[in-house]
Parts: C-alpha cells; sequence; structure tokens
C-alpha cells in the first residue's frame, strides 16, 4: 500500500508493481483520490475518466499476476492532453467549437500507450486550441500551478503539467508547437521532451500548426522519460511527416566531446538574474561532470519569435477552416441569412479571443500582397535558423539554454499578447529547426519556484539527450522533489 | 465566327477523376454512385487530428496523363493548400499543387477545318475533389462527402484554341487519349470530366490578349460549344459598342443558352495558397515513368497512323473505329488472330453500332468468332454476301461462324458444273433479262447475278458466276 505517493517517480512505480508490492488498482485509486481531492483547486483536467480507470486497472494487475505484462508501464496511470483524441472520450482543446465533440478514432501515440497498458484517467486543460502558455486561454477555466497557487503553470500543456507534479497522473502526454510541452514542464518543476519533428506521430493531434507540432511526454524525472519514450516513438504510416525508422540517423558526436554550446542569443537583455544564475550554476555541474562548454553564436535567432508567430499563426488559420458548423462543433443558434453568416456567427461564438487573433494573423500573413511578404520572410528566416543549428551542431553536442525568460507569472495579470509571446523566445528557435528539447528543473528560485533548463540536441538525438539529462538529475540532486507542493 | 474582324483566345481547364481504387488521401473506396455518405472517413471529412497520406496510384495516373500527352515529367513535386470556405468543402482548404505540379508543357493534336493543329497543354495537377451538395425539396441542403477526395487531374490548356468547333474537337480528343490509357472513365454525365473555358476576343492579327471571363464547370460537349459561341458574341458586341469586358466568373445557363454572371473577379477569393505541410514533397523516378510509358496503349493518333496506312481504310473509317477505344481495342484484338485485317474493319464499319453496343459489355468471346469470320471470307470459304449475314448471326447470338456456315450449306461453291448449270437456269428461266442485257441493258447483267445467287442460296463464287454467266451470254447472243 502506498502511503506517499507523492515520493515516487513513475520508475520506481514500475519496480513496485513489478515485485508486486503495489497493484495497479491501488495507485489508480490513490490517483482517483487525489484528483476527488486537489482537483477542485489544481483544475488540470476537463475530464477525468473514472470508471473505465478502475476496471482497466484491474486487468492490468490480471495481466500481470498471469505475466502477461504489456509492457514496464503497464498498469501506471496517465493524463493526455485534450488536443489529442481519445476514440469515445470527448476531446476539447479546450474550446467552445470542440465542447462535445467525441472523436471516432484515437491518436497513433494514445493508442500505443493503451496498447502497452497504461491506464487513462482523463483530459487535460490547454490553452484552446494550443494557443497560449499559461492555460488561461482555456475556454473553460486557468489551472492553477501546483508550487505556487497564485501563478500560472506555463502551457499550453498546463494541465498535463500541474497532473503530473501533483501526482494525479504519473505522467502525461502533452504536444508542443512552440513550447507547449517544455515551458510548463518548468514552471511545474517537472520534465518535458520534445522529440524530433517526425519522431513521433501526428495522428490524432487535432492540428495548430502542422510544420512545427509535437507530441511529447511529461513525467517527474528524465529517468521517467526513458521508460515512456520508447514506447510512443517510432514511424507511423498515418502520418506523412513522420520519418521512416531506418532513416533516424544520429547525427555524429564532436570528437572530443561531449561540448555543451552556450549562444549569447539565449541570454538576452528579458532574462531574470534568478534564471541566469541557475543557468550558471547548472553549467559548472556539466563543467563538474566532464563536458566542455563551448560559445557558439546563433545570430539569426533574433528573428525566431517573429517567424514563428507569422508561420504558426499561417498554418492555424488554415487548420482552423475545418470549425466552420458544418459537420461537428459549435454551431451557432442564431437566425442566419446565408452559409457565410452562418460560419462568422459559429465562428465568433466558438473561438476565443486569441485563437481569433491568430486567425486573423495568420489570414493576413497567407494574404496576396503585403501580407504574404510577411510569410515569405518568416520562412526564409525559418531556413536560416536551421542551417544556423546545422552548423552549430558541428561544434557541440548540446546547447543548453533557459526555457524561459522568467519564473511563472502571476496568473490572472493583465498581459499583453505580445508580452506573453515574449515568454516562447527560447522555445521556439528549436521548434524552427524541428530539433529535440528536453526541458528539466535545474534549480530553485525564491519563494521555492523551480527554473528550468532546455537541453537542445542534433536531429534524433533525444536518448542522448536523456541520458544528459539523466545524469544531471543524479549528481545535482535538482528534480520535482525540490519543490514544495501547495495543493 | 461571323465576326471576321475579331478572333478568339480560348484556354481549357479540364478536371478529369482519377480511376483509382480508393481516394486521394485516404483508404475509402473511390466509386461513383454509392448510397451518400458510405465512402467516408476521420481523413476525407476533415475531422480534427485526422492526417492525409498521399495515394501513390493517383501521381502514377497522373504520370500516365502527361506521358499520353507528351508532358515532362517533374522529378519532385509538392502539394500547396488553397483556402477557402465552403460546406462542400470539408477541411475549409483543398489539397491542390501549386508551382511544382506533376507534369508540364505538352499537348494534342485536334483536326480544325481538316487540318492538324496542335493545342498545348501547360500542366497537370493533382488535387482532391469536394463533396457534392444536393438541394433537396424541402430547401435544405445536403451534403455526400462520396465524392470529398476522389483524386482529380486538373489539365491546363495553353491558349490555344480559336473556336468553339476547336475547344470540342479538344475536349473530345482529350477524352479520348485519357480512355485509351486508361486513366479516367471520363463520364461528362456523372461529372468525371469536367471543364471550365477561359475566354477572350481581340482583334485578328494582334498579339495581344484581351480581357478574359472564365465560364465554369460546362458538363457536356455540347454546352461547351453553346457557351463558346454565347460568350463571343457577347464579347464582341461589348467590343463593337466601345465597352470593356469585365474580368468575370461566368456560368452557362443550358436553359436560355446564355452565360450568366456568376461573380466579379475582383470579389474573387484570395486563395492563401501555402505549401501542404502535411504531405511531403514526393518523388517520381525515371524508373517510375518507364513503367508508366510502358503501360499506355497505342494511342489515337498512332491509332489513325496504323489505320490508314498499315490497314488501308479510308480516314473517316479510320476516325469512327478510333472514337469507340473498346471497338478500337477489339479490332487491336482480332487483328492478332487473323491475316485479314481489312475485312475486320469493314465489318466493324458495316456494323458500327452493333459493335458499340456489343463491346459495352464484355466483348472479348467476340474476338476469335470474328478472326474466324474474317478468315472464311479472306481466304475464299465464303463470299462477301455470306459473311455479312453470319456477321449478324455471330453479333446476335452466340453462334460460331464455321457451324453456322455448314449448318446451313454456305460454303461458297466453286463446282464449275454446278455453277454452270444454275446459269443456264437463270437464263433460261429469265429470257427478258437476257435479251435485255444483249440490247444494251447493262444492269440486266446485275439482276441475273441476283437470280444466280438466290438459287446457290447465295453461296456461289461470284468471281465463276460472273466469268460463266458472260461466257453463257456469249452463247446466248450466238444462238
Amino acid at each position: 500500500m502506498i502511503t506517499e505517493l507523492s515520493k515516487l517517480t513513475l520508475t520506481s512505480l514500475s519496480e513496485l508493481l513489478k515485485n508486486r508490492e503495489i497493484s495497479s488498482k491501488e495507485i489508480t485509486e490513490e490517483c482517483l483520490k487525489r484528483i476527488s481531492s486537489i482537483e477542485p483547486e489544481l483544475r488540470a483536467f476537463i475530464t477525468v475518466w473514472r470508471e473505465n480507470a478502475i476496471k482497466n486497472a484491474e486487468e492490468s494487475d490480471r495481466r500481470r499476476a498471469a505475466g502477461e505484462e504489456l509492457s514496464v508501464i503497464d498498469g501506471i496511470p496517465m493524463s493526455v492532453k485534450d488536443n489529442i483524441c481519445t476514440a469515445g472520450i470527448r476531446t476539447t482543446c479546450a474550446s467552445h467549437m470542440l465542447e462535445s465533440f467525441v472523436p471516432p478514432f484515437s491518436a497513433t501515440v494514445y493508442k500505443k500507450l493503451k496498447e502497452s497498458g497504461a491506464i487513462m484517467l482523463g483530459k487535460t486543460n490547454l490553452d484552446e486550441f494550443g494557443m497560449g502558455n499559461s492555460t488561461e486561454n482555456s475556454a473553460f477555466f486557468t489551472t492553477v500551478n501546483p508550487i505556487d497557487k497564485a501563478r500560472t503553470p506555463g502551457g499550453s500543456s498546463g494541465g498535463s503539467a500541474a497532473s503530473v507534479f501533483a501526482r494525479e497522473a504519473m505522467f502525461s502526454i502533452g504536444s508542443d508547437t512552440g513550447g507547449s510541452v517544455r515551458l510548463p514542464a518548468a514552471y511545474c518543476g517537472i520534465v518535458g521532451l520534445c522529440p524530433t519533428y517526425g519522431a513521433l506521430s501526428r495522428f490524432g493531434l487535432t492540428a495548430f500548426a502542422s510544420s512545427l507540432d509535437r507530441i511529447g511526454p511529461l513525467a517527474t524525472t528524465a529517468r521517467d522519460i526513458y521508460e515512456i519514450l520508447p514506447i510512443i516513438y517510432g514511424h507511423d504510416p498515418s502520418d506523412a511527416a513522420s520519418v521512416p525508422d531506418n532513416l533516424r540517423l544520429n547525427a555524429p558526436r564532436t570528437p572530443n566531446g561531449p561540448i555543451i554550446g552556450i549562444a549569447d542569443e539565449y541570454f538576452g537583455p528579458g532574462i531574470s538574474d534568478e534564471v541566469r544564475s541557475c543557468i550558471l550554476t547548472a553549467l559548472s555541474v556539466f563543467e563538474n561532470l566532464g563536458y566542455r562548454i563551448e560559445r557558439i553564436s546563433l545570430p539569426s535567432l533574433k528573428y525566431a519569435l517573429s517567424s514563428y508567430y507569422i508561420i504558426s499563426s499561417a498554418e492555424a488559420s488554415s487548420n482552423l477552416s475545418r470549425y466552420d458548423g458544418i459537420r461537428f462543433g459549435h454551431r451557432t443558434r442564431k437566425t442566419v441569412k446565408d452559409i457565410s453568416d452562418l460560419y462568422s456567427a459559429s465562428r465568433s461564438e466558438g473561438f476565443g479571443e486569441e485563437v481569433k487573433r491568430r486567425i486573423l494573423l495568420g489570414t493576413f500573413a497567407l494574404s496576396a500582397g503585403e501580407g504574404n511578404k510577411y510569410y515569405q520572410n518568416a520562412l526564409k528566416a525559418r531556413a536560416l535558423i536551421r542551417s544556423e543549428f546545422k552548423s552549430a551542431f558541428g561544434k557541440c553536442d548540446i546547447i543548453l539554454s533557459p526555457v524561459s525568460p522568467g519564473l511563472p507569472p502571476l496568473s490572472g495579470k493583465e498581459r499583453s499578447p505580445l508580452d506573453s509571446y515574449l515568454e516562447d523566445i527560447y522555445t521556439v528557435p528549436s521548434s524552427l529547426a524541428g530539433l529535440p528539447a528536453i526541458s528539466l528543473p535545474c534549480g530553485v528560485a525564491s519563494g521555492g519556484l523551480p527554473v528550468g533548463m532546455q537541453l537542445i540536441g542534433n536531429v534524433f538525438s533525444e536518448y542522448f539527450l536523456l541520458d544528459t539529462a539523466v545524469k544531471f538529475e543524479t549528481v545535482s540532486g535538482i528534480n520535482c522533489f525540490s519543490f514544495r507542493s501547495a495543493v | 465566327m461571323s465576326e471576321d474582324l475579331y478572333e478568339a483566345v480560348i484556354g481549357l481547364e479540364v478536371h478529369i477523376e482519377l480511376k483509382t481504387e480508393s481516394k486521394i488521401f485516404c483508404s475509402c473506396k473511390n466509386e461513383y454512385g454509392a448510397l451518400p455518405n458510405t465512402h467516408c472517413c476521420p481523413v476525407c471529412m476533415g475531422f480534427p487530428g485526422a492526417l492525409p497520406t498521399l495515394n501513390r496510384q493517383a501521381v502514377l495516373l497522373a504520370v500516365k496523363a502527361g506521358k499520353a500527352l507528351g508532358c515532362g515529367i517533374s522529378s519532385v513535386s509538392s502539394c500547396n493548400r488553397k483556402n477557402y470556405f465552403y460546406p462542400d468543402l470539408p477541411k475549409g482548404y483543398q489539397i491542390s499543387q501549386g508551382d511544382s505540379p506533376v507534369c508540364t508543357g505538352g499537348y494534342l493534336t485536334i483536326y480544325a477545318d481538316s487540318v492538324k493543329k496542335k493545342i498545348g497543354i501547360t500542366r497537370i495537377h493533382i488535387e482532391e475533389d469536394a463533396g457534392k451538395l444536393i438541394h433537396d425539396r424541402s430547401s435544405s441542403t445536403l451534403i455526400d462527402f462520396n465524392r470529398a477526395g476522389v483524386p482529380l487531374i486538373e489539365i491546363v490548356s495553353e491558349p490555344d484554341i480559336r473556336s468553339a468547333a476547336e475547344a470540342a474537337a479538344y475536349l473530345k480528343k482529350l477524352r479520348l487519349i485519357m480512355l485509351y490509357a486508361g486513366i479516367s472513365d471520363c463520364k461528362m454525365n456523372e461529372g468525371s470530366m469536367r471543364c471550365d473555358v477561359n475566354i477572350s476576343v481581340r482583334k485578328k492579327g494582334s498579339t495581344e490578349l484581351g480581357v478574359r471571363t472564365e465560364i465554369k464547370n460546362i458538363n457536356s460537349f455540347s454546352f461547351v460549344e453553346k457557351a463558346i459561341d454565347a460568350e463571343l458574341a457577347r464579347q464582341i458586341k461589348f467590343l463593337k459598342a466601345g465597352e470593356n469586358i469585365r474580368h468575370q466568373t461566368l456560368r452557362f445557363d443550358p436553359e436560355t443558352g446564355s452565360v450568366v454572371t456568376m461573380r466579379e473577379k475582383e470579389s474573387e477569393n484570395d486563395y492563401r495558397f501555402f505549401p501542404e505541410p502535411d504531405i511531403l514533397p514526393f518523388f517520381i523516378t525515371t524508373d517510375d515513368i518507364k513503367k508508366i510509358s510502358e503501360d499506355i496503349p497505342a494511342l489515337p493518333d498512332e491509332r489513325e497512323m496504323i489505320y490508314t496506312e498499315s490497314y488501308g481504310l479510308p480516314h473517316k473509317d479510320a476516325l469512327t473505329i478510333i472514337s469507340e477505344p473498346k471497338v478500337s481495342m477489339l479490332l487491336d484484338d482480332i487483328s492478332r488472330r487473323t491475316r485479314y485485317i481489312k475485312n475486320t474493319a469493314n465489318f466493324i464499319i458495316s456494323e458500327f453500332p452493333a459493335f458499340c453496343e456489343k463491346t459495352q459489355k464484355d466483348s472479348a468471346e467476340l474476338a476469335p468468332r470474328l478472326a474466324e469470320l474474317c478468315d472464311l471470307l479472306g481466304d475464299g470459304e465464303i463470299n462477301s454476301s455470306v459473311a455479312k449475314k453470319t456477321l449478324r448471326v455471330i453479333l446476335s447470338s452466340e453462334e460460331t461462324p464455321l457451324h453456322y456456315i455448314e449448318e446451313n450449306g454456305l460454303r461458297m461453291i466453286r463446282d464449275e458444273k454446278l455453277l454452270k448449270a444454275t446459269v443456264k437456269k437463270t437464263i433460261d428461266e429469265n429470257p427478258g433479262m437476257a435479251s435485255d442485257y444483249l440490247n444494251g441493258k447493262k444492269a440486266a447483267f446485275k439482276s441475273m447475278m441476283g437470280v444466280c445467287m438466290k438459287l446457290t442460296n447465295g453461296s456461289g463464287d461470284p468471281v465463276i458466276l460472273t466469268k460463266l454467266l458472260n461466257e453463257a451470254l456469249k452463247n446466248h447472243h450466238i444462238n
């Protein structure tokens, strides 16, 4: 029987399950109990899937008793971001547009986890369609940061990150378009991985910006991610952008490595002192571990944020066209005079302010004439950024940076969209380049708040990133247990 | 065009549905006429999270169309999104192609006033079809998504067409080429071939292009001709009156035979094209192209040459046969089985409607029987009147020629003794005819031949009979 679920990681639970010291049913009941007690305050879940969870846990226990467990995570409870399709379970994207949408099929990644015996507990909150970094753009409610209830958990996978830190679920599946796994992981003191674009199937992930969207796991430690990644990794013929397994070539390492690259562009004027000093401390940990530190330069990173917002909004304006009130989703109850009236009324009612802002921005960026110049320039900047990363990885094996310039902001505070976009400044460059990046805690700031660091690797180097992250968390002793839970 | 001062400049955009097993971006069946909304899935319905995957068969058929039209094939090609809202368009965008289409720069030949003329093909690209709106009686609109995601090619011509007749000839030729190559069934009434016409008028001799209008979605050859004539007349009337043509999108109204404005081009959608991120650029190898090229049967132009030059058919007959691919293919089949190809072609021409009807169904079994008949005629075992009679019998039954001929005693009679008796009987019983002939009425010879034939049940050898009749009549004269 577990008394202290909050002290356990997925890896240690997996061990306990293996040794029959605990059952999946006990873990699942404990998670559900935690959900019941803290969810009114935390609000990480949009939908909790109670009944089936227990039934599935019992099945997992039976499999294990028969020696037929499906994987190391068989019987371990998880949560899934509510923009990932789960057959028969409402998938809202935190939007009124899809408030009652129940998908008829499951995302490939979710299917793989189910087939590995993971126990589905529910769907977590996000910024509507993934557009935001605080969950404040959810059409339903804002999730609270479990470390400091006055602050945001980050976003858009804020519900996923909060549910993991608060041990409502032992791990979660989020999505990352411009930092949506990495930022909330950093703000909630846990680990989030954004794998190489094309490493995991996007099939069933509701599209925000197709050329940037990635699914990524969030867990208490890097060691935990190690257990999850192989299960969800791999080619999927249903996603044309997914890379065939035989083409996932590991880029060569530097001969005298491992070398960690540091770029000034990641330590711009907006960075807070606390974040900077935690990153510097982390660097010294790596030095002590024998890593060499090299300065590198990524001059085009100054275009990353604006390019990201132009490209992602352009793609979003197209991807979100399907929400027209015709086949599924919200349709206006107003009397309309014609079809275009039906479209505009349904879309005006169904989408929130931030989503509308990005659709308008993206529509402008793709429009013939002036607008399109922005889009074309953004594509050029993206190509530049890609090539600068490529040459940087000739000089180093990992690029280390902060996840965000500051600490988790106070929620409810009126921020301009631009201020909010600036929080993404360190996560969007690797998104544009499609490179894998891991976000993990590297220090404790004043008030016990977490500071995250980001390790960016070359294509398909996620296991190397994980190795590095595991070394860091082992040696530094900094992990999710370094932060006191407020819930 | 009656107005000699002006000349029409016409380019056609033709959409053709590809004959693939499944749709272009999902595994739903590509089949016309099924119950509404029985061939659709989350992908072709544009559900959240669903992703398209490109059907290679559609790409290869587009390549085939390109090869059949003499196009260059891109080694790398990619898709674009064309964004607009319409209830039949599930995703709010159509996946199409932008500046890297599968094929570019081909041509086809037509006859313009019996002179061969090349019409250039600008490009061929692949795209997905939209669903179909059905406006029912209760004033509501229903949507059938069976067609959503059916693979299309759009074939864009150069503005080389100068008249309605040339446009019709282009379309008919294009349709034939697609049918022979097995790319589409090209049924305009079922919408598997649709045509948009771009049309402008200019002073003859001018090289500048006038302001063009576009007539959308015309669904029959004759409507295309009528629409073009109506629009030309309208544009010329405007120009004569010194008025400007407006850049418009038009629709042809078959009821009134006139064109109707749909929208001004200025108010048209900005389609906001951009590279489709869900479909990666795709490759077409020289090996693909080689395999596809080998798979294209003889096309109309080549057939025309073979039929007129090798088979010695009159040009008109050659074109008649070529106009029905299934009949032409049957001729191919028979020609592999008999030495008397011209006989075969003549049979086909003589009973053309029957052949067209027969070949609508599986007509493979016809080939050996027809070949047998051609051999019998060619080897002189039967004469042409028996052959004709036998042809009608085998077209309407499962009878084989040899069996029918034996059963009815139709094999050619060459026995001179027997035929001499026939000639004698003919002259004896028709003295009037004989004396008519001898008095200079040459037509009477034909009548006597007819009697001879009748007496031999149609199977007397006409060459021998003619010889014998001539001899007999000479003797008759002496007597």
